[in-house]
């Protein structure tokens, strides 16, 4: 069953063509990977699966229901989460902080209640706390939730950014170049991170230019190349089809 | 940590607050005292605006303006007694934010900084040409506060009722702040398109935004017709826009207690430097600038005071400007002597 799908997805910028009717399906449960040259349209495909691009042809269906118009926010309150290649957490809130703004469309905060400080209410909220702090410690954060993002290094910045997106209870969840520019240390507990998401249950579609890192996680994988869709398949399919060898494996390890 | 030496600053200083009227001080002295809790006031409803969401504001003096000017109509022309003319202001802020924003929240925060300003040059304009409103001379007569069998007239009075509305307001401001509102303000505030993925309604909460200092601004603005007595257009215009503006950037952005010292700054400074006469108003920008300039992110921001990260921040400047001492001698072909 696919929850994900795309069909004839095109999106023109002037004359720049960044996505040319991109077609495919992704399956419940699939860890699935774009993989692509840069400008080849792998975040505008993104941002056209969250809202934040209108597509000029062409549709995205999320289990079963078109969201090829859907505002932002009414996307992220179907269960889809992303992160973004340039790392964006909130700069001058702290780490725990970052996190707790990812549970907005969980928690179900009456003005009152939040004024009289209920008792019902308090829970809920340390309830979100503690969760937040949880999902810190969940991609190694545990002990920074109270520095100020800005003042985090850069890849814990992008582990932060991952643990807010799951404090949304993601169903699916969109990774923009996750691993890139971090250590190596940094990059294999990411890719515990993204396992163990992908583990639980969550629909996991992840961009990486990592070939090696993505052969060995992924469970399908779509190959990009001047906003068409050169081929999908699985990662041994894709492997092996010379169009990929020849276009962006080849050069790669040429 | 930080935020508990904040707090028990501001408790100390809410003590020392709440006995002022004991110590004996002048009408003078607590009349600024009034005006500058006042000025708490309205900082505390523009901090949910400018401070939370990060939207500019330049027009804030118009819903102080509803509130006076609706309690001042419904007490003086229609008896009404003080306490149950503040869900009508309220009512009428309420409206006023709505009526606004709707159709600028879309906008770039430029572009809203004078739609805002137009709203408060408007309400001004009104309340200066409409008959009902008293016109330029405004409206007198406005009876006291009441409350139970208890009448408020005295400048002592009026300061412990701002006293109790300040820490009222601050309660507030706190418990938001930590909410799923609080917490969309801030997302918003920095970063819109971020906020978004979050599953945020950004323009709806901008105009809850602007609606929560609504309701701030109209309150002060009812319970300082009663304790002015009177109220006229002057007090409603640009000048106390910018002055509410003012006190909550040099306090620090979005911090609570940095908008209070900001509002205790802006009043009192002034009155400090009374003798430098014409001088005064000049003293005063100096200063401004020179907060400005050396504390860019507020007096007391809201990552609390850090001092210790100013202190960092000092050395790193000193380190720099050994530097750049050293690059000139070595560009003038010096070598710096030991
Ligand atoms: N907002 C935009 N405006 C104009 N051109 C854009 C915009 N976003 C992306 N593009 C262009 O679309 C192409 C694909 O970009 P992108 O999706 O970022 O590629 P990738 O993520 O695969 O590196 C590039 O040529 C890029 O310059
Ligand atoms: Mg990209």
């Amino acid at each position: 069953m696919s929850r994900l799908a795309v069909d004839g997805l095109s999106l023109r910028f002037g004359g720049l063509e960044a996505l040319a009717g991109i077609s495919l399906d992704i399956a419940e449960h699939a860890l699935y990977a774009v993989i692509g040259p840069n400008g080849a349209g792998k975040t505008s495909f993104f941002n056209c699966l969250t809202g934040y691009y209108r597509p000029s042809a062409g549709t995205v269906s999320l289990d079963g229901r078109d969201i090829t118009r859907m505002a932002v926010p009414d996307v992220a309150a179907l269960g889809i989460r992303r992160t973004f290649q340039n790392v964006r957490v909130f700069p001058r809130l702290s780490a725990h902080e970052n996190v707790l703004a990812g549970a907005h469309l969980r928690s179900s905060a009456s003005l009152l209640g939040t004024l009289l400080g209920t008792p019902a209410m308090r829970r809920a909220e340390r309830a979100l706390a503690d969760e937040a702090q949880r999902w810190l410690e969940y991609v190694g954060l545990a002990d920074k939730s109270r520095v100020l993002a800005a003042d985090l290094p850069y890849g814990m910045r992008k582990r932060l950014e991952v643990a807010r997106a799951l404090m949304g209870q993601p169903s699916v969840l969109l990774l923009d170049e996750p691993a890139a520019g971090v250590s190596s240390v940094e990059r294999e507990e990411l890719v515990a991170v993204i396992r163990r998401t992908w583990e639980s249950g969550v629909t996991v579609v992840m961009i990486e230019h990592d070939v090696e890192l993505v052969m060995q996680l992924a469970t399908r994988v779509a190959v990009l190349q001047r906003g068409r869709l050169l081929v999908e398949g699985s990662p041994e399919d894709v492997r092996s089809d010379q169009r990929v060898v020849d276009a962006y494996l080849g050069r790669r390890r040429g | 940590m930080a935020r508990n030496r904040s707090a028990l600053i501001a408790l100390a200083a809410l003590a020392a607050a709440a006995i002022l009227p004991e110590t004996g001080q002048g009408n003078y002295v607590m009349s600024i005292a009034v005006q500058i809790e006042i000025l708490m006031c309205l900082v505390l409803g523009l901090n949910f605006v400018v401070g939370y969401a990060g939207m500019l504001d330049l027009g804030f003096a118009a819903f102080f303006a509803i509130g006076a000017y609706m309690t001042g109509l419904l007490s003086v022309d229609l008896h009404w007694p003080i306490l149950a003319t503040i869900p009508p202001a309220v009512g009428a802020a309420l409206l006023g934010a709505v009526f606004v924003g709707l159709p600028t929240l879309r906008l770039r925060s430029d572009y809203l900084a004078v739609v805002t300003l137009g709203f408060g040059e408007i309400i001004q304009e009104v309340v200066t040409n409409l008959n009902q409103t008293g016109g330029p001379e405004g409206i007198s007569g406005i009876p006291p506060l009441r409350i139970g069998g208890l009448v408020v007239t005295t400048n002592d009075g009026y300061y412990n009722v701002f006293l109790v509305l300040v820490l009222v307001f601050v309660a507030v401001s706190f418990r938001v702040r930590h909410s799923r509102l609080g917490r969309a303000w801030l997302a918003i505030r920095e970063d819109e398109d971020t906020a978004q993925a979050m599953g945020i309604k950004v323009r709806r909460f901008k105009l809850y935004a602007y609606m929560a200092g609504s309701v701030f601004g109209s309150i002060t603005g009812s319970l300082y017709g009663s304790a002015f007595i009177a109220i006229a257009p002057p007090s409603f215009g640009f000048n106390e826009s910018l002055l509410v503006v003012m006190a909550v950037s040099i306090g620090g952005i979005g911090s609570i207690w940095g908008g209070l010292l900001g509002a205790g700054i802006v009043v009192a400074f002034p009155e400090v430097f009374r003798q430098f006469a014409q001088a005064r108003l000049l003293v005063f920008g100096v200063v401004l600038v020179l907060i400005m300039v050396l504390r860019p992110q507020g007096v007391w921001p809201e990552t609390g005071l850090g001092l210790d990260r100013a202190a960092r921040v000092v050395a790193q400047f000193r380190g720099r400007r050994g530097e750049a001492v050293a690059a000139r001698h070595r560009a003038a072909g010096v070598e710096r002597t030991p």
